[in-house]
């Protein structure tokens, strides 16, 4: 243990510690900014500079190990005149119209602003001095360098967490940015649109593109019905925005205030969870057989998931060679959206060019998603506006609704329903335990071997989790299948995907079935989510997503009465015809630059 | 104060018998070499001026096997060009200080990483490695050097900035501690000294401590090569026994009407006529890399200013936040105060924000803007301001 004193309190921390998690144990506060919970340390900001009694210069607390005997003051004349300085300098470089700013009152800049650098600066304006560009390429995100401050919280994250490396450092000195592969626009790089830098970027340099105004237009349209859908990983999140703390439960709430912001029909993307389910788990075993009965060579296994659209883009950029390995199925966003201009039109008897679909996500990625090609089926685009857990937030505040006070209520019927698998989805490793429920339970009859149905294996936020699942007792249709050891592997976040493909493709691994979302801990830690986010608040959500599910009364799939009602009145069985023109689809080889 | 004058010394170029002077070195220990080289005073020719026994002493303790030694030959502080002069005539020296050096830390492996720009020496040098490579064979001697080119950033002089760049990586500085001699180039223990450190290495194994300490001061021991610049009859490079004051080097190479000198280049020190007898050019006074330019009285300090700020404002890594927006906000500050657009008392807040960006910088570029700045500002306040 390194013994030290931190304005003149004694502390004890294990060597290595750094002086702001000394600093932190005593429970004094040092601000900080480019300093991130789930990055590694860059020490650029300068933000938390402190002073060692005798040193010739301040050291950043959130890079500077501690060391024996150490005499640091946090809050001396010097560091309060350097910190001043340094808050002064980050603002002269940093288009600060924060009235106008989407990130008013949520910007970190904003808040060292307030406390350390109100009033009159001495400092010049910079940002005049640039030929900024705001870049609106991507349909997920907006990236305006007039508000960066070259903290590089997005560039650690991109090429720490994600593997990507769509941004990076450009340039020096003045001229120094964070720039895309030859300062191409978002949208022709290698990037999936996971929005995590914007989970991360403390300014309003890179925000997510809104569609606020869009959806408020066709509200007040009184020729269009409004259909809203809701994610799994929203429930759990939405509350942060709006005065919860992280894994507080709002879904009643949260369809309530849907319904008064005025959504014509407020339905659950759970309900199209659960179909995805059955289209997913009946395309793995149909896989499965085609590969150890049949010995078909054109059938790949592993199968992959397909729920996670920054996943779908990065194996189309980097692992294209496994496209057949990707199973089929849309998302359950694109699902839903197929269906609302279809069955549900016709069900409840409306012109389907009169439909506008809105869902709301927890992503980035699926802004981009709505917007691919392929996602037509209806006749129409299948999803026309895709907001995020941020922007509902906004919009229920720009209603004027009172959320704290709201009465929860029920989804609408007709892909209202949904179980505790849909539920789960929005958890690393929900997908992969909803199909175990379902697909082991068509195989053998029986309910997977765990206790209260939880597949405790498949769950919790190690980056790659593994399981195997013995089957045993199948059923006369599956008796191929008996005694198979179903392996099973989890991924979240893409560089824990990276792992795992850089295995299969060196031929080291193998699997049957693997779940790979693109952000950490899955969709619950998506890019759309509130901000800030964290280790705790992602484990938060993650338990209060596990709370739904125990809460519901069905919990598998195959059970969800508005599932197997729409087979029996629409789509006939899973995989049949009428589902792969509506709910399955294809993938696009892309560049790998 | 009492100084030794200026005299003109000739060691760094003076032709020696490589193969004589490892033979000696290879047959002490370690901790001989170390003890030599501590006892001689050294401190590195770069410009920092760290005791290079004391970073050998530390790199050598090092438990790790693999550990490296790096020349640092990106010579770019403005006006210094010793380095340049060193490997084009005795390049055999700087390898064989580096091979003296491999023993006293335990490093198999030397990486020589040359200024982008030097790269027409490159042929040359490899010539003269080779031959290099072949004496230690058959000295038997187990140590290999390779080249790393730059590509043209200051920034990458600065010692972790010049590890990332060797690594491929973007030329930005580390963060300190860990220090180079724990964790270096590739992250192994690393010995980093300035070519003109390594050949003064040479010279000391060959002739002893104790000899080589009777030259220069107390604080700063024996000769040292300047490249001198600027209003000067006579620009070159001069080797110069340490101790003499600014007005001893100005007799010799003022062109009589000097009114400043820049000691250290952009990121030195500025002393003007009246301090030129009562400073020390060393560790005592003001240290240098090697950087001596000389201003007359038809320079205007302010260009000579503008000028250094304008260079670091391009050539801060752009990393940390005093350097990249301090740099930019004097250069703007000092244009406004010339132009008459802000009071001359900015120069005041222009120079606190010096002193931040002195304490609250990431590494030695940002932290030595402040060194031209006060020192030009303080001492030709009126031609900054009129």
């Amino acid at each position: 243990m390194i013994n030290l004193y931190i304005n003149d309190q004694f502390v004890s921390v294990p060597a290595g510690t750094t002086l702001l998690a000394a600093a932190e144990k005593l429970k004094i506060r040092i601000p900080t900014l480019c300093n991130h919970p789930d990055l590694c340390v860059a020490g650029n900001c300068r933000v938390c500079v402190v002073e060692q009694r005798g040193a010739r210069t301040l050291m950043a607390a959130c890079c500077t190990p501690v060391s024996e005997g150490m005499d640091i003051h946090t809050n001396t004349l010097k560091v309060r005149n350097a910190r001043k300085h340094i808050v002064e300098l980050l603002l002269s470089e940093h288009r600060s119209d924060c009235t106008r700013c989407y990130k008013n009152t949520k910007c970190e800049l904003q808040a060292l602003a307030n406390e350390f650098a109100f009033g009159d600066t001495i400092f010049f304006d910079l940002v005049e001095d640039h030929a900024y560009l705001i870049d609106r390429s991507s349909p997920s995100f907006i990236k305006d360098d007039s508000k960066c401050i070259r903290c590089q919280r997005c560039v650690r994250t991109c090429s720490e967490l994600q593997y990507i490396s769509a941004i990076a450092v450009a340039n020096k000195g003045a001229h120094q940015k964070i720039s895309s592969f030859h300062n191409r626009p978002m949208s022709h790089v290698v990037c999936t649109n996971c929005g995590q830098c914007v989970n991360r970027c403390p300014t309003g340099a890179l925000v997510e593109k809104t569609y606020i105004d869009q959806v408020w237009d066709a509200i007040y349209d009184p020729d269009k019905h409004v259909v809203v859908q809701t994610a799994p990983a929203v429930r759990v999140a939405l509350g942060e925005d709006l005065g919860y703390d992280p894994g507080e439960r709002v879904t009643g709430k949260m369809v309530t205030a849907l319904r008064q912001v005025g959504f014509d029909s407020v339905l659950d993307t759970d309900f199209s969870a659960d179909l995805t389910i059955m289209e997913e788990g009946t395309e793995l075993l149909t896989r499965l057989k085609k590969v150890l009965v049949d010995g078909d060579k054109k059938t790949r296994i592993p199968m992959f998931t397909s729920c996670s659209p920054g996943w779908v883009k990065f194996i189309e950029h980097k692992y294209p060679e496994f496209l057949p390995n990707l199973s089929t199925c849309k998302s359950p966003q694109q699902m839903f959206g197929a269906l609302a201009k279809t069955y549900f039109a016709k069900k409840r008897k409306l012109d389907p060019s009169k439909i506008v679909s809105v869902s709301v996500m927890p992503c980035t990625a699926k802004k981009f998603e709505a917007d691919r090609p392929e996602m037509r089926a209806s006749g129409f685009k299948d999803i026309d506006y895709v907001l995020t857990t941020r922007e509902l937030a906004v919009m229920i505040k720009q209603a004027g609704i009172d959320f704290r006070i709201l009465k929860p209520s029920s989804y609408d019927s007709i892909m209202g329903e949904s179980t505790g698998a849909g539920v789960i989805f929005g958890a690393t490793g929900g997908v992969m335990e909803a199909a175990l429920r379902t697909a082991y339970e068509i195989v053998t009859g029986r309910e997977v071997p765990f206790s209260n149905l939880n597949i405790t294996p498949v769950r919790g936020l190690d980056g790659v989790k593994e399981a195997t699942i013995k089957i045993e007792g199948c059923t006369s249709d599956w008796k191929f299948l008996e005694g198979v050891e179903l392996k099973v592997a989890i991924a979240h976040g893409l560089t824990n995907a990276n792992k795992i493909m850089k295995g299969i493709r060196q031929g080291k691994t193998q699997y049957h079935f693997i779940e790979i979302m693109a952000c950490p801990g899955g969709c619950i830690g998506g890019g759309g989510q509130p901000i800030p986010t964290s280790m705790t608040i992602r484990e938060n959500r993650i338990k209060a997503i596990y709370a739904e599910d125990e809460h519901m009364v069905l919990r598998k799939s195959h059970e969800n009465p508005d599932v197997m009602a729409i087979y029996k009145e629409f789509l006939d069985r899973p995989n049949s015809h009428k589902s792969h023109e509506l709910l399955h689809t294809h993938y696009v080889e892309r560049d790998d630059y | 104060m009492k100084n030794k004058g200026l005299t003109k010394v000739d060691l760094i170029f003076e032709k020696v018998d490589l193969k004589e002077v490892l033979t000696k070195a290879i047959k002490m220990s370690s901790d001989e070499i170390i003890q030599q080289v501590l006892l001689s005073g050294l401190k590195g020719r770069g410009g920092a001026g760290f005791p290079t026994g004391l970073k050998w002493k530390y790199a050598s303790v090092e438990k790790e096997p693999d550990k490296y030694i790096v020349c640092n030959a990106d010579e770019g502080e403005p006006g210094t060009f010793k380095d340049r002069e060193i490997l084009d005539r005795v390049s055999y020296k700087v390898y064989g200080g580096m091979a003296i050096a491999s023993k006293a830390i335990g490093a198999k492996y030397g990486i020589v990483y040359l200024r982008g720009e030097y790269r027409f020496l490159l042929p040359q040098l490899m010539k003269e490695l080779e031959s290099f490579h072949k004496t230690i064979d058959e000295l038997g001697y187990n140590f290999r050097i390779r080249y790393c080119l730059g590509s043209g950033a200051y920034i990458c002089g600065e010692e972790s900035a010049l590890f990332e760049s060797i690594q491929g990586e973007r030329g930005e500085p580390r963060n300190k501690p860990p220090y180079p001699t724990s964790s270096g180039v590739f992250f192994k223990p690393t010995s980093i000294n300035n070519v003109e450190t390594l050949v003064t290495v040479m010279m000391i194994i060959q002739h002893g401590a104790e000899t080589y300490n009777q030259l220069g001061t107390k604080d700063s021991r024996g000769s040292k090569v300047f490249s001198v610049s600027g209003d000067t009859p006579t620009p070159g490079i001069f080797e110069l026994e340490l101790g003499m004051s600014v007005q001893q080097f100005v007799n010799e190479f003022g062109d009589g009407d000097t009114k400043a000198v820049q000691i250290g280049g952009a990121s030195g020190f500025c002393v003007p006529r009246k301090k030129f007898n009562e400073t020390v050019i060393g560790f005592e006074g003001v240290p240098t890399g090697g950087s001596m330019k000389l201003f007359n009285s038809s320079r205007s300090m302010y260009n000579v200013l503008h000028n250094y700020l304008d260079f670091f404002a391009e050539e801060s890594c752009g990393q940390c936040t005093p350097c990249r927006i301090g740099t930019q906000q004097l250069l703007k500050g000092v244009q406004k105060v010339k132009k008459g657009e802000v009071k001359s008392t900015y120069l005041n807040e222009m120079v606190k924000l010096a002193d931040t960006m002195k304490i609250a910088s990431k590494c030695g570029l940002g932290q030595s803007v402040g060194n031209a700045f006060r020192t030009i500002v303080e001492n030709f306040k009126e031609e900054i301001i009129y």
